[in-house]
């Protein structure tokens, strides 16, 4: 089953011009938002988009634009308060154990 | 990357102001063999009842700051100059999730400088990324160690990691492996190809309970000063209300109003993330509050229903908050939600939570003492 969150919030951008068709983001991004579409990179599932970033971290060509971030109400509200160091491992469950990777 | 914006995530231990102590090697270590640059300790690849014990204990969130593996080249059974390297973070519970499918294979591990946290988490704060991966290869002489130019990494450690730059910077490779440790020989026997659903993040069940634990433990500090302020007010209601003061009263009645919260914070630490799927909507937010809110309405119109009609505007304000903000918590163990999905619900949930929690705690305090 595929999750859906919120639609049309996430900040993916993707401009074809610049792809050189290497197909990394699809390799990288957890969440199938790319397809190859006529040998170019192409966003077709936009709002299943994380934010984690993978994408445009491995585009060579800076096709890609997202601003990265952790999904993360706990972190959010601790930035905003403006106090630093408490996250993970002291309150929420944010190392996504549950995933067993490695 | 866009390094310069701020990435709001984990803490590491060594930012807290705390050392790394490392886990006893012996435990994992079968022997070394000899390379080219000297012995490499070899890993078991099963788990010992001590490693499930360590692990058991970091769910809980015991030691789980200092549970990390030392840096380096590691041998997974007879490994030769051709032999694949994987790359791992140093946190032990990573390690263990690896090393424990790795059953029959020959291979390279080698272990990065996380600060002691899993890949996915190190990745988002670039701690696993491109600078560590060529520092280590480096200084592991790995380029001697093995004869090809090929790291395999794990998918989700690709937010933290160019692959173009550790080419240019290291001439190794990256080939992106799959997300779960225990596709890694289908993935190897394979020629390197990860099939589709090697390539995708689950979130089962099991995925979400296993995180809440530390949920839980989290809470039992905040619960036991609810506890205690109730137990206060129930003390000063009954001196006010000129009742013969009993230790026995006080404590029945602290147990009675806490009960309903108790249940709130399992609503919306447990529950709501059990059912999330199941849950209407998409905001965790709502799906907490309307979890929160059936909750509230049963008790109120069954077990509560003899209460003051102050107590039952208590419950009915504040158990929706507590639940809906435990569950907004929760999307920092999803993995699906992005940073500006959960900027946005915060925008509307969080001065809805307060209003509410609010408006129930005055209700909470002054049904004492009408």
């Amino acid at each position: 089953m595929k999750y859906r969150y919120l639609k049309d919030v996430v900040t993916l951008k993707l401009d074809q011009n610049k792809c050189n068709g290497c197909g990394l983001c699809l390799e990288v991004c957890p969440q199938q938002v790319f397809t190859m579409e006529n040998r170019l990179s192409s966003i077709t599932d936009r709002d299943a988009c994380m934010e984690c970033g993978a994408c445009a971290q491995n585009c060579a060509p800076r096709a890609i634009y997202v601003r990265p971030g952790v999904g993360c109400a706990y972190a959010v509200l601790m930035d905003k308060l403006g106090i630093k160091g408490k996250c993970c491992g002291d309150v929420c469950g944010c190392n996504l154990e549950g995933i067993s990777d490695y | 990357m866009y390094e310069d914006e701020a990435i709001p995530c984990c803490c590491s231990p060594q930012e807290q102001g705390e050392s790394i102590s490392y886990i006893d090697s012996e435990r994992f270590l079968s022997g070394t063999i000899e390379t080219v640059i000297g012995q490499v300790p070899r890993v078991k690849a099963e788990l010992t009842s001590a490693d499930k014990i360590g692990s058991f204990k970091a769910r809980w969130g015991v030691g789980r700051m200092s549970y990390a593996v030392a840096l380096g080249l590691y041998a997974v059974g007879n490994p030769t100059p051709d032999s694949p390297v994987l790359v791992s973070a140093n946190y032990k519970l990573s390690f263990d999730c690896l090393r424990q499918e790795l059953g029959d294979l020959d291979l390279w591990i080698l272990v990065i400088d996380t600060k002691g946290i899993n890949v996915w988490c190190a990745a988002g704060k670039g701690t696993f990324g491109t600078a560590e991966i060529v520092r280590m290869v480096d200084k592991t002489s790995l380029s001697e160690v093995v004869t090809h130019r090929r790291l395999i990494l794990p998918q989700l450690g690709a937010p933290g990691v160019a692959a173009h730059r550790v080419k240019a910077e290291s001439g190794f490779r990256v080939t992106y492996g799959p997300v779960r440790a225990g596709d890694l020989p289908a993935f190897l026997n394979n020629g390197f190809k990860a099939e589709p659903e090697m390539r995708r993040t689950t979130f089962t069940l099991a995925d979400r309970l296993i995180l809440t634990p530390v949920e839980i433990v989290a809470l039992l500090k905040p619960l036991a000063g609810l506890a205690l302020a109730i137990f206060l007010l129930s003390s000063a209601a009954l001196v006010v209300g000129k009742i013969q003061y009993s230790l026995a009263a006080a404590l029945l009645q602290t147990a009675t109003v806490l009960l309903p919260f108790i249940g709130a914070a399992l609503t919306g630490a447990v529950l709501a993330p059990a059912l999330l799927p199941y849950i209407p909507g998409r905001a965790l937010a709502w799906k907490g509050w309307l979890l929160g809110m059936l909750l509230a309405i049963i008790l109120v119109a069954f077990l509560y229903g003899s209460a003051s009609w102050l107590l039952k505007s208590a419950y009915l304000l504040a158990i929706p908050a507590i639940a809906s903000f435990l569950s907004l918590n929760f999307t920092g163990s999803t993995t699906y939600t992005s940073l500006s999905g959960v900027v946005k619900e915060m925008g509307v949930a969080l001065p809805v939570m307060i209003i509410s929690a609010s408006l129930g705690t005055v209700a909470l305090i002054v049904s004492f003492f009408i």
